[in-house]
Order: structure tokens, then C-alpha cells, then sequence
């Protein structure tokens, strides 16, 4: 036990808040611009706290008016919705079976080490074939064309968390199910799968956060609103003419929505997921 | 059941795995390679085969070699302040105080807030006339003048470091925090009736539990950082005057915004190897590490 001593105690707190502060203050100013008055913003000195909190630019983000930014910000985020919805659900759907192939079967492992070391490429390096494959396909500015190589970002984690989950149900269990004459996929359904929900989940949301974070290929291979996804919409924002900084933040405060409370969720499974990794490496 | 049958079976529950990881990595990588010593252009031309003449331009070029040490030092500054950071959180969030939940929730923010959302929070802090960092600077006398920090070759580095380094290093912070949880009671208290100093005690107590995990947020900050795309474009697109400009953002202009798909892929094949190489060296590292610490 740490002995109490005042000064220490008093250090730790102090240390505690300033961490605190230092983690919540650009979050807590990314909200703050998102309900200010644009004036308040381009006030010098500048104003912290709006006079008047003022939610417009979220009505006017979700409204579906035509040629709005409301528009093009919906848009983008049905096609993330979209895409990240595509990509994870193939992606558990390959992982079931490759997980539990390689946790049954460790000698067909080294062929899950080489796909998760394609995680070491840098896109760059598979981009000018993809472009030109996409395009040959007719599948660039296309949703099922970016969750397709989304899929391939997301495959080699889902497997390899699906594998550690399948690596802890005893196969004493599924043997039994074989031997009261159940198949290989019925014995899934009935035993496995139900065993292993709680790690399905768990990699299906650590997929969704990879896929709704994806920028570079959504970038090179998307190109209007058919198919930009969110993060795209957002650099867009950032980098156009938009004057109102209040707007390109109340658009990040949506975008960060749906992952930052996933990420509060499932805060434990994450870390056990990252630590196991760590231990095991 | 035969072991025969076991690995077939195996393979034919892999396969659609590995059919799309072929489809959609093997191939292209393969065909990034063929490129690398051809002529394409991104459109139009499929390219006459060269030699290894893009290599030679490409590496002998002040270009590549100026962002070679951009890279370099952006992942080396980034990833080690990281680290240090990291694991000073981690030793404060396991001593025990009230609140000490709360702070370890709110850790999570940075690591899931979507890396573009990140890169546009921090341009706003950045602004040149609007910025928050600006105000708040003024407003306690720090500086006299607004400044513009990304828009200076000076600056522009160093902010995006601090940027990456404030969205990254919670995450090295839960890892560190979830290896210390893990060190036996007992063994500090024993280190404590002994009399260890609590610099003794980092060392020779918790650094054996933290130093596998450190080691593999290590590797894979590494490469990430050697990699870094998104946080650059959204903020800087490599300016000003290319010096915050990363080799991928080279290879992106090389082959997309010029066009020139062939030299783009040997480029391309440059940063993949020194990855590959730095990844190794790594994974030689972490074996030793995790031998040598228990």
C-alpha cells in the first residue's frame, strides 16, 4: 500500500486534473463551437461560452433540404452507415468460420499471421491497382466497391478476435454435439455461436469503429454524393470555403457520435481485446 | 476423425478469407510491383517497361529524401512522446483516488473520436485568426500576435505532432495502465518493506509487466506513424512548403495528383519495404523483451 502522505495525495489530484483537463478541453470547445453564434466565435477577444446556446446548425446538418449542406452531410451519412454496415457484416461472416478453423485446427495458422500482416502495407501500395480495378469493375464512387475493400481492413481483426474467443470454449462441448449426431454447421447454431455471442459482438463493433474511421480510400475512390462517406464530407468542410467554423464542428460532433459511444460501451472488451494481444505478442 | 480430413476442412472454412485477401491485397500488391517498373500514367497508357529507372529517380530525388526525415521525425517524436506520456498516465490512473473511474472512461474519448474529426478539431484550435490556441495564448500574455501554426514551416510539425500525440497517447495510457493491474500486490508491498525508492520500484517492479506490452503499442504506433496519411491531409496537406509533407502523402501526389501511376508504385514499394524492415527489426525486439522480462 502507497504510505498517505498529504503532499503526495495532494500531487495525484492535481495531476488527475490536470490529465482530466488536458483530454476534455478540445472536446469540450469542439461542442462549444458547434452552439455558438458565429459572431461569438470570430469575437476578439474570443468568447468561451456562447451568450446563447444555438442548436440551428444541428437542424440544419440533418435537414434533408435539396443543394443544403444539410443534403450533402446526410448523405454522406447514410453512405457511412452504409459502407461500415457492408463491410463489418461480410467481415463476421468470413471470421466465423476462419476463426474457428484456425482455433481448431492450429496448423492452418501461419495463413491468419500472413493476413494479419497485411495490416504493415500502406495503402499507398495497393491504391493505383485498386483505382484502376475499381474503375475496370465500374465500382469507383460506389458504396459496394468501398465496403468491398474495406472488408479486407476489417477481415484480419474480426477473425483474429473471433479466433481468441473460439480458442475459449472447450472443444469437449462441440464434440459432444457431434457425437448426439449434429453436423458441423448445426453444431454452430445450436452450441458455438450462442457461446461465443458476447466476442461476435465485440468484433462487430471494434469493425464498425475501423470502417467509420477509414479515410484515405474513401478520399481516393468516392467522389459525390452517391458514395462520399462521412469522413470525406467532413476533410471537404474543413478544407472548402465554409466560413462558419461553428458548422465544420457540429459536423465532427455528429460524426464522432456513434464511435465514441461505442467506444464508451464497450470500454472493457476493448482493452482486454487490446491487452490479450499485447501479452500474448 | 482424420487429422487429413481436420486440415482440409480447415483450409475450405479459410478459403473465402483468403480468396477476398487475395482479390483484393495479393493482387494489387502484385500488380504495384509490375507497375513500379513500367512508364503508366494513372490513365490512358498502360506504360513500356522500364527497368528499375523509377527506383533510381525516386530514391536519388531531394523530394523523397526530405520527406524520408519529415516521416521519420514526425514518427519518432510523435510515437516516443507517446510513450512517455502514456505511461505517466498509466502510473497516475494506478494510484488510488476518487474520480479514478470517471478519468479512465473519459481516456477512451480521444482513441475512438474518428481520426478526421481529430485533424479538423485541431485545424479550428490551429486557425490563424479564429483559433482558440491564439485566444487563449493572448489572453494570458503568452504571445502578443496571432499566429498562424500550421501556416509556417516552423510550427506546422511540431502542431501536428501535438495533435496525433493528444489522440494517441490514452490509448498506450489503458494498455500500460491494464499491464501494471496486472503486477502482483504482494510484489510491491514487498518491494516497499524493502525499502525500494519508488524509481526502484518502476524499474525493477512494474517495468518487467510493462515492458512486452509497451513494446508491441510500440511496434504498431510505429508503423502507424511511418504510414500517416489522414491527420496531414486534413490539416496541413503536407504544406507549408512541403514540410510537414509524409511519404505517403508523396506517393499519393506522385501517382493521383500527377498521375504518374508507374513511378507512384515504385515510391509506393520504397515506404512498404521500410516498413517491412522497421516491423522486423520490431518483432526481433519484442521476443527478446518478452524473453528477457519474466
Amino acid at each position: 500500500m502507497e504510505r498517505k502522505n498529504p503532499v503526495f495525495t495532494a500531487f495525484v489530484y492535481i495531476c488527475a486534473l490536470l490529465l482530466a483537463a488536458v483530454i476534455l478541453a478540445p472536446l469540450a470547445w469542439l461542442f462549444v463551437m458547434s452552439i455558438s453564434p458565429a459572431a461569438d466565435l470570430a469575437a476578439k477577444p474570443l468568447r468561451w461560452w456562447p451568450q446563447a446556446a444555438d442548436f440551428s446548425r444541428y437542424v440544419q446538418l440533418l435537414s434533408r433540404a435539396e443543394n443544403s449542406a444539410g443534403a450533402a452531410f446526410t448523405a454522406s451519412l447514410r453512405n457511412s452507415l452504409e459502407v461500415a454496415g457492408m463491410a463489418t457484416l461480410a467481415a463476421v461472416v468470413l471470421a466465423v468460420p476462419a476463426g474457428w478453423a484456425v482455433s481448431r485446427t492450429p496448423s492452418v495458422g501461419w495463413s491468419l499471421s500472413m493476413v494479419i500482416a497485411t495490416y504493415m502495407l500502406p495503402p499507398v501500395a495497393l491504391s493505383v491497382p485498386l483505382y484502376m480495378g475499381l474503375s475496370w469493375l465500374g465500382l469507383l464512387n460506389n458504396v459496394f466497391g468501398l465496403a468491398l475493400i474495406y472488408l479486407t481492413i476489417l477481415a484480419p481483426f474480426t477473425t483474429w478476435l473471433m479466433k481468441s474467443g473460439f480458442d475459449s470454449i472447450p472443444r469437449e462441448i462441440e464434440a459432444a454435439a457431434m457425437i448426439d449426431g449434429a453436423g458441423l454447421f448445426q453444431t454452430w447454431r445450436i452450441i458455438t455461436l450462442p457461446l461465443a455471442a458476447p466476442v461476435v459482438a465485440t468484433s462487430a463493433l471494434f469493425a464498425v469503429l475501423l470502417a467509420w474511421d477509414e479515410f484515405f480510400y474513401a478520399l481516393l475512390f468516392t467522389s459525390d454524393q452517391r458514395a462520399k462517406t462521412l469522413t470525406v464530407a467532413i476533410a471537404d468542410l474543413a478544407g472548402g470555403r465554409v466560413s462558419d467554423y461553428g458548422l465544420i464542428a457540429t459536423a465532427g460532433v455528429l460524426a464522432a457520435l456513434p464511435p465514441v459511444l461505442i467506444g464508451l460501451v464497450m470500454q472493457r472488451a476493448l482493452i482486454s481485446g487490446l491487452t490479450s494481444g499485447g501479452v500474448k505478442g | 476423425m482424420s487429422g487429413t480430413w481436420m486440415t482440409t476442412r480447415a483450409w475450405l472454412l479459410m478459403l473465402p478469407l483468403l480468396v477476398i485477401m487475395v482479390a483484393v491485397i495479393g493482387w494489387p500488391l502484385v500488380d504495384t510491383v509490375r507497375l513500379s517498373f513500367t512508364d503508366a500514367q494513372l490513365v490512358g497508357t498502360a506504360g513500356n517497361y522500364v527497368g528499375f529507372d523509377n527506383y533510381t529517380k525516386m530514391l536519388t530525388s531531394s523530394n523523397f529524401t526530405r520527406t524520408l526525415s519529415t516521416t521519420t521525425w514526425f514518427a519518432v517524436v510523435s510515437v516516443a512522446a507517446e510513450m512517455v506520456l502514456g505511461v505517466l498516465a498509466a502510473l497516475l490512473l494506478n494510484q488510488e483516488f476518487r474520480g479514478r473511474a470517471v478519468l479512465r472512461g473519459l481516456m477512451i474519448l480521444p482513441w475512438a473520436l474518428p481520426t478526421v474529426v481529430n485533424a479538423t478539431l485541431w485545424r479550428l484550435i490551429y486557425n490563424p485568426e479564429y483559433g482558440a490556441l491564439n485566444a487563449a495564448l493572448t489572453q494570458l500574455h503568452l504571445i502578443d500576435d496571432y499566429r498562424s501554426w500550421l501556416g509556417e514551416p516552423g510550427t506546422a510539425l511540431a502542431a501536428l505532432i501535438v495533435a496525433d500525440c493528444w489522440k494517441n497517447f490514452p490509448l498506450v495510457a489503458l494498455i500500460a495502465l491494464a499491464a501494471l493491474q496486472a503486477v502482483p500486490r504482494d510484489i510491491t508491498a514487498a518491494a516497499l518493506v524493502d525499502g525500494a525508492g519508488p524509481f526502484n520500484r518502476f524499474r525493477f517492479v512494474m517495468l518487467p509487466y510493462l515492458a512486452g506490452p509497451l513494446m508491441v503499442a510500440l511496434v504498431l504506433r510505429t508503423i502507424e506513424a511511418f504510414k500517416v496519411f489522414d491527420i496531414i491531409w486534413v490539416m496541413t496537406r503536407g504544406g507549408p512548403a512541403n514540410s510537414t509533407r509524409s511519404l505517403s502523402i508523396l506517393v499519393y501526389q506522385e501517382a493521383f495528383s500527377f498521375q504518374r501511376a508507374g513511378s507512384g508504385a515504385s515510391l509506393a514499394l520504397i515506404v512498404t519495404l521500410l516498413v517491412t524492415v522497421l516491423a522486423v527489426a520490431y518483432a526481433t525486439l519484442v521476443r527478446k523483451t518478452a524473453g528477457s522480462a519474466t
